[in-house]
């Protein structure tokens, strides 16, 4: 199952960047085609342990209403970070205040945490320093330090997202 | 009608890649200088790259462009997390601004630990 997926991921990715058929004329690359269908099982038979550990998410389709949910949150969140980086970039007093701080994550597993920290970095002047699995820590470079409290600090800067990606990854 | 928008698009992703690399020159250490790099320059990237899409249109480029987006939002804060954990462990001290760093409480814990 999880060997099918992986092999269906790989190949819906190689034939969007190999692109083979021509509008133009309509022809399609059959050769281009065999290839992909190799390559991906290839793919598939060998790595197939590194990409997730259960099927059962990535099959249910309620985690992908919740990822299309995420996506303008992300999007917002995202924009919102570069104009206040920016701002802070050219002002002439250099407004930061930076510190590492420690927050909190109630997510479990490997998948979910990564979305976490990688969604972390690109979002209001935080940064992912380091991740502490045991515990469930995360080690947070934040630009502007509001709290260094660790139960205000994980709702300031992880509980907008941690609550839709407990439904996309849990 | 597109191209006009495309290139519209365009600038706006140089703004942002612009403003980024100023905020690499001109942040005290390692670790706010990643924070400009990665954010600034992502999104930057991420709207040259819609500014493409926009101008070429759905075809084999316009594609491409859209799946370079996508690796380049999962690969970028990955990066920047590896950079900013390195810099870290080898030493590399906190500008003189860091008013709490509470990595360095737990340490000794973590370099035990692996």
């Amino acid at each position: 199952m999880r060997k099918l997926i992986v092999f269906f991921f790989s190949y819906i990715i190689w034939s969007l960047l190999a692109w083979p058929f021509d509008p133009a004329t309509g022809e399609v690359f059959w050769l281009n085609i065999f290839v992909g269908l190799f390559a991906a099982g290839f793919v598939a038979l060998l790595f197939d342990e590194l990409f997730f550990e259960r099927h059962s998410k990535v099959v249910n389709p309620l985690s992908y209403f919740w990822f299309l949910i995420y996506l303008p949150v992300f999007s917002y969140y995202c924009l919102l970070a570069n104009i206040d980086v920016m701002y802070r970039a050219i002002h002439p007093s250099l407004p930061i205040k930076p510190g590492i701080v420690k927050i909190r994550t109630s997510l479990e597993s490997n998948s979910g945490i990564t979305a976490l920290a990688n969604s972390i970095t690109l979002t209001p002047g935080t940064l992912t320093v380091d991740v502490d699995m045991e515990n469930k820590l995360l080690y947070v470079h934040w630009i502007n330090v509001q709290s260094t409290d660790i139960d205000e600090a994980t709702e300031m800067i992880a509980g907008r997202f941690e609550r839709i990606l407990r439904r996309i990854f849990e | 009608m597109s191209e006009t928008a495309g290139l519209i698009i365009v600038f706006i992703g140089l703004i942002f890649d612009f403003f980024g690399c100023f905020g690499l020159v001109r942040f005290p250490d390692v670790f706010n200088r990643v924070q400009a790099a990665t954010k600034c320059v992502t999104i930057g990237t991420c709207f040259i790259l819609l500014g493409v899409v926009v101008y070429l249109g759905f075809g084999a480029i316009g594609i491409k462009s859209l799946i370079a987006m996508v690796f380049i939002v999962i690969t970028t804060p990955t990066a920047a997390h590896a950079i900013s954990r390195a810099a870290y462990l080898s030493g590399v001290e906190l500008a003189d601004q860091t008013v709490v760093d509470q990595y360095a409480e737990d340490l000794d814990d973590i370099r035990e630990k692996r």
